[in-house]
């Protein structure tokens, strides 16, 4: 297959356009926008109704389910959702790269449309958590109710509405939402891409799961739906205002969901980096491709099934009811043909992230890597032929009992096929237990229970036995949580450092593994045994032989109560505080961890080249891919994983700003450690070191990690002797401009590769730059003044004295001191002569290492040392006066004019006669 | 590979945790008592399925520890593993022994679903309907005054076939120490078939989320010598009949 660079060919720099309405904007025109929906769906129900005249007038669940429709459509307009797309519609000019609600500056971005992915997967992380509470305080409160026989603290249908809302919550506002945020982070940025190819949809993606969201936690406000999260009819549709509430909101949340897989497939389909072949992808990215595939086919059936409850009990209309022709069973089929393959929505995901983090943690590839690929795509079909094993005992047309045991039983073979190569990935490796391995490892465990329990329930006549018990709710919890969830963790964990670019606390995020770890298998292994026993699943009350059992579980329970709080306090303590992240604290293989941590706004600074598979570890010099650099800097190689040191080869441009900020602008980028070579021959050894000096105090300065050392000889001898020594992965050449470098007439660029075999990055760097005093706090900035002196060995000695103990930047001032008016023919030979001698002195001092830069006056010295203080920031002042011609009151005026600057006074003999 | 150093360790810890997953499953009652003949039938089969999974968990779990413990890396090892990419025999075997064990269990699955479907010449028949929430049963066939009862009376060793439906939303009627259960659905006839073989009280349980009501839907499941039942038939009967066969038999009354 072919692959296409990304969409967005935009230069190396997006400079781009930042919205700067206020939060208070937006929200103001969300609430405006609600309160008008809500208003717009009260009206539209009752003007037909009047017009026609209809009777009764008012007929809830009819206006409820139009309002809700409309409030969530007015919130997403105000909220902004569809501004870009309302210009266009309009007719108002729109550039394609508007970029101006792209990236987060502040906190405030997060709350607001973005269209960056990394955003999105922020705000998708951040709101899937909080429903996670939501769905653990119905769950706990599940569990209070049932920790001792009898009803309690709730009544049956409150208890209904719990159970139904914690199933769902968790389904729909947590473990799909929570993949796509993921993915949404990681997955361009791991195939090579700039974003997602449709930012604004995904934007709406994200923003539609908040109306959503709300309207399936919120429901026990009103009285919950509470037929269970399958919502079975025609139970569902004698349901309240809850049950409205569900099927708008699976709409809205199921609308959400079908938009992001497109957008994934899309991305994927068309955004892979060059090089990045299907057999090249890591296998997240394949698990996401397939999971689209599912949401897009399966998710429609969903939306059909609620959609025909809702019309049943809003409109009259009879698909589920028999009295008027419908069938009840039909609901099941068509809930399940999506359900069932959702199941697998929320579970290869989950695969693919576990595939990602043993091969990084075992230092391995991962074993059997295509029959991972294949084993993924094959679930994801054979998904759609096993639905009706959830209808084993419903008296659907019994010839399709044999038919669906058996291909559930094949679809069982490909996850076996995954267990066995996940093994085979941690057998032999050298595996790292740090916390998202502890996961993925406790995930093989529990998943492994899951799998063999859906296999008991795959037999027909066990699962007749079993069906709609506490084996169920076991199986449902090992698959969803030991699977999904321990996925999602082990994702969270792996991916913290780049998302926040902070690392977590490892300790908590063990403890926070073993507690659930314990705690999730002390409290669903016991339910096998309840549902082997005949305790059925959804009841409050039970019988007395299982109050023991159903007690201990409850108190179970509290390990990951616990857990869970230790997680969230760790990721809101580290996420503040935590110590920096370097870019690859794993020292993973994929694209994601050759950007920095978080990466910039558009992750790549160029299009990376992908050159090799995503995981081989072992392999000496083997690579997934590399990065290059833009055109403007000279093209070539930029990073590859674990590449540390960059070599960087100068000789007199070695100080100048342009390199020292490229420098600066890398190191942020990731942990490189620079290396100079400073080729020198003979005498221009100590110029060469006092250059190299000024650049290693910069840079110190800036906390970027910088050695190095003059070399005798040319550049190649100076990077063979570094490359001889220590490890480089990179070289930087900084060179002046084609035409006017040496360097570049002798085709430096193509031997220093062939010498090294690495990439090199050119840096230009203009001549008057090469020589400027470097800015940076670093290097003392050193005023001179002078005048008669300029040109004297005795001057140039000093200076370069003092630029050996200490990395100097020199300004030389020369005061003209003329009596006369400055415009006669004599004061403009005095002018001349003393700028000539000015620059000859700055020649002289640069072709010694030091930069220097300066100006010739009129006036006295005094007036020269407030120029160099005040214009150049001097730091501290020499005075150059010759022997024999006094200058006590000089100085004293110098000290005086720029006190409290030092001020040092240094007499030199007169020069020798001029030409020589 | 017999002869790899990880071999007498990890035949070490299979035994291990061979012996914790045995113990597990015979130290512990996993099942109620069984009272049918479909019971008998899923129990064998459920004791090859224990057997099978028991297996594949002992491996994976083992292989698992195993590597934890062997393979972990020495601090500050920084090195990769070998970079073995897969092993192609290995992941043929891995897929066809699974299948194997599959297969057969799909087969003998299959096979007991057929069994369990076949109708005796002699069974009695029993109406069943359901509603939010109580459960009624009602003896229409072969007697001579029909009538209707709270609980299920089943006679020992001859077959039932209950033919069930719902008057509101689904339910489904489950028996655990008949390990069956079949949904009761509104517009629909289902039917089950079981053959009582042990005299007793069990318990009717509706297993379908049902409304409010559902955690209580229960009635019993009373399995009496063919005698008793006969008497219990007769005796209903005439109850029927006394009361001017207007208002059917209550429960209680019907109790022999
Ligand atoms: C080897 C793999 C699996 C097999 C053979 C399998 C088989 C089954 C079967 C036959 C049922 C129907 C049980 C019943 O209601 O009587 C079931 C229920 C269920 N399975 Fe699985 N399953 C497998 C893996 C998974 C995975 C990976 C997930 C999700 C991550 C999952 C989630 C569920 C859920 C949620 C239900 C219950 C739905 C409900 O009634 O509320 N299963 N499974
Ligand atoms: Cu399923
Ligand atoms: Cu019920």
């Amino acid at each position: 297959m072919a692959t296409f660079a990304p969409t967005h060919q935009e230069p190396h720099h997006h400079h781009h356009e930042v919205d700067k309405r206020p939060l208070s904007y937006w929200w103001t025109r969300a609430f405006v926008g609600t309160i008008v929906g809500i208003a717009v769906g009260f009206f539209i129900p009752w003007f037909f109704r009047f017009v026609f005249g209809m009777e009764p007038l008012w007929v809830p669940e009819l206006y409820y389910t139009v309002i809700l429709s409309t409030a969530t459509l007015g919130f997403l307009a105000g909220i902004g959702c569809f501004d870009y797309w309302m210009k266009y519609i309009l007719g108002h000019r729109v550039s394609y790269e508007d970029h101006s609600m792209h990236g987060a500056y502040s906190w405030r971005d997060y709350f607001k449309v973005n269209t960056d992915h990394k955003v999105i997967g922020i705000q998708y992380m951040v709101t899937v958590f909080f429903f996670f509470i939501v769905g653990g305080v119905f769950a706990e409160l599940v569990r209070a109710e049932l920790s001792t026989p009898g009803q309690q603290l709730v009544d049956g249908e409150d208890y209904n509405g719990l159970f139904s809302s914690h199933a769902t919550v968790m389904i729909f506002l947590f473990v799909i939402p929570a993949f796509a945020g993921l993915a949404n982070y990681i997955l361009p940025i791991m195939i090579g891409a700039k974003d997602m190819a449709f930012p604004r949809l995904n934007a709406l993606s994200f923003w539609m799961l908040i109306p959503g969201g709300l309207l399936l936690a919120a429901s026990p406000i009103v009285g919950s739906y509470s037929a269970g999260w399958t919502a079975y009819t025609p139970l569902a549709v004698q349901g309240s205002t809850g049950q409205t509430m569900f099927e708008v909101a699976v709409q809205i949340v199921g609308t959400s969901s079908i938009m992001a897989a497109i957008n994934f497939m899309v991305t994927i389909f068309t955004m892979r980096a060059p090089g990045m072949t299907v057999w090249r992808m890591p296998l997240l990215v394949w698990a996401n491709a397939t999971t689209s595939a599912l949401v897009i086919f399966g998710t429609p059936f969903i939306a059909g099934s609620q959609f025909m409850t809702l019309f049943d009990r809003i409109m009259n209309t009879q698909f589920f009811n028999p009295v008027g022709g419908g069938d009840v069973i039909m609901y099941q089929h068509v809930f399940w043909f999506y359900s069932h393959p959702a199941v697998y929505i929320m579970m290869l995901p989950g695969f693919g992230i576990i595939s990602e983090i043993l091969a990084t943690f075992s230092r391995k590839p991962v074993f059997g890597y295509r029959a991972l690929a294949f084993s993924t795509v094959a679930i994801a079909i054979l998904g759609f032929g096993v639905w009706a094993h959830h209808m084993f005992v419903s008296g659907m047309a019994s010839w399709l009992r044999i038919p669906m045991m058996l291909t559930t039983i094949v679809i069982a073979i490909p996850t076996g096929v995954k267990v066995f190569s996940w093994l085979g990935t941690i057998w032999d490796g050298k595996l790292h237990l740090k916390t998202p391995m502890l996961w993925a490892l406790g995930f093989i465990f529990t998943f492994v229970i899951g799998g063999l329990s859906g296999v008991y329930l795959a037999t027909v006549p066990i699962d007749i036995a079993l069906t709609d018990t506490y084996f169920v709710v076991a199986h449902i919890h090992y698959v969803f949580f030991g699977g999904s969830v321990f996925t999602i963790f082990a994702g969270v964990y792996y991916w913290f450092p780049k998302m926040t670019g902070r690392m977590y606390n490892e300790t908590w995020g063990q403890v926070h593994f073993w507690l659930t770890f314990v705690g999730m298998n002390v409290t669903f292994f016991p339910m096998h045994w309840l549902g082997f026993q005949g305790m059925p699943r959804r009841v409050a009350d039970y019988d007395e032989r299982f109050a023991a059992m159903n007690e201990f579980i409850t108190m179970s329970t509290a390990l990951m109560v616990v857990g869970t709080l230790i997680f969230f306090a760790n990721m809101a303590y580290s996420w503040a505080k935590g110590p920096k992240a370097p870019w690859n604290p794993w020292r993973g293989r994929t694209l994601e961890w050759l950007v920095s941590s978080p990466p910039s706004t558009f992750n790549f600074e160029a299009t990376p080249q992908v050159v090799g598979g995503p995981y081989q570890y072992g392999i000496e010099g083997a690579r997934h891919a590399v990065v290059f650099a833009p055109e403007e800097i000279g093209g070539g190689e930029l990073t590859e994983t674990e590449r540390r040191t960059i070599l960087v080869v100068a000789s007199e441009t070695v100080s100048s700003s342009t390199l020292l900020d490229e420098i600066r602008r890398k190191s942020k980028e990731g942990p490189w450690r620079f290396t100079f070579a400073v080729p020198a021959k003979g005498r221009d050894h100590r110029s060469a070191e006092r250059r190299l000096q000024v650049a290693l105090a910069v840079l110190a300065e800036a906390g970027v990690d910088a050695n190095g050392s003059v070399v005798d000889g040319g550049p190649i001898e100076a990077i063979e002797k570094v490359v001889e020594e220590e490890p480089v992965q990179e070289v930087m050449l900084a060179t002046y401009p084609s035409g006017q470098s040496g360097w570049m007439e002798n085709d430096m660029l193509d031997r220093a590769r062939k010498a090294t075999g690495l990439g090199i990055t050119r840096v230009v760097v203009r001549r008057d730059d090469a020589v400027a005093p470097a800015p940076g706090s670093g290097v003392v900035a050193l005023g001179v003044v002078a005048n008669d002196a300029l040109g004297t060995d005795g001057l140039g000695a000093a200076i370069r004295n003092r630029a050996d103990q200490q990395p100097l930047g020199v300004t030389l001032i020369c005061p003209l001191n003329l009596t006369g008016p400055g415009w006669t023919d004599d004061a403009s030979k005095v002018r001349d002569e003393a700028v000539d001698r000015a620059q000859r002195t700055i020649g002289d001092l640069v072709d010694a290492g030091v930069p220097a830069q300066g100006e010739v006056i009129d006036g006295d010295e005094a007036a020269a040392a407030r120029v160099a203080v005040t214009a150049y920031g001097a730091e501290r002042v020499i005075l150059f006066t010759l022997r024999g011609e006094g200058g006590e009151a000089t100085v004293e005026a110098v000290r005086a004019a720029i006190a409290p600057v030092e001020v040092e006074h240094v007499v030199v003999d007169a020069a020798a006669p001029a030409g020589s | 590979m017999l002869r790899s150093r990880h071999t007498l360790p990890l035949i070490v810890i299979t035994l291990v945790v061979s012996a914790l997953t045995v113990a597990g499953i015979m130290l512990i009652e996993w099942t109620p008592e069984r009272a049918s003949v479909q019971a008998d039938r899923y129990w064998v089969l459920l004791l090859f399925l224990v057997a099978a999974s028991a297996l594949i968990f002992v491996i994976v779990t083992a292989v698992l520890i195993y590597s934890v413990i062997a393979f972990r890396a020495k601090k500050g090892d920084e090195s990769d593993g070998p970079p073995n990419h897969g092993n192609t025999a290995l992941e043929i075997t891995w897929t066809v022994l699974p299948t194997i064990l599959l297969a057969a269990m799909g087969v003998w699955a299959s096979i007991v679903l057929i069994q369990n479907d076949r109708r005796d010449a002699d069974r009695e028949t029993i109406e069943v309907t359901s509603q939010q929430f109580a459960w009624s049963f009602t003896w229409r066939d072969g007697v001579r005054t029909p009538f209707e009862t709270g609980d299920l009376y089943l006679p020992l060793g001859r077959q039932v076939e209950l033919k069930m439906r719902s008057t509101d939303v689904i339910h489904s009627l489950y028996v655990p120490e008949f390990r069956l259960k079949q949904d009761v659905v509104p517009g629909l006839t289902t039917t089950m078939l079981v053959n009582a073989n042990k005299v007793g009280t069990y318990p009717i349980i509706c297993a379908e989320l049902c409304g409010v009501g559902h955690g209580t839907m229960r009635a019993r499941a009373i399995v009496m010598e063919e005698d008793d039942y006969q008497q219990f038939l007769a005796d209903s009967q005439r109850e029927v009949r006394t009361q001017d066969g207007s208002t059917p038999a209550t429960a209680s009354a019907a109790t022999p």
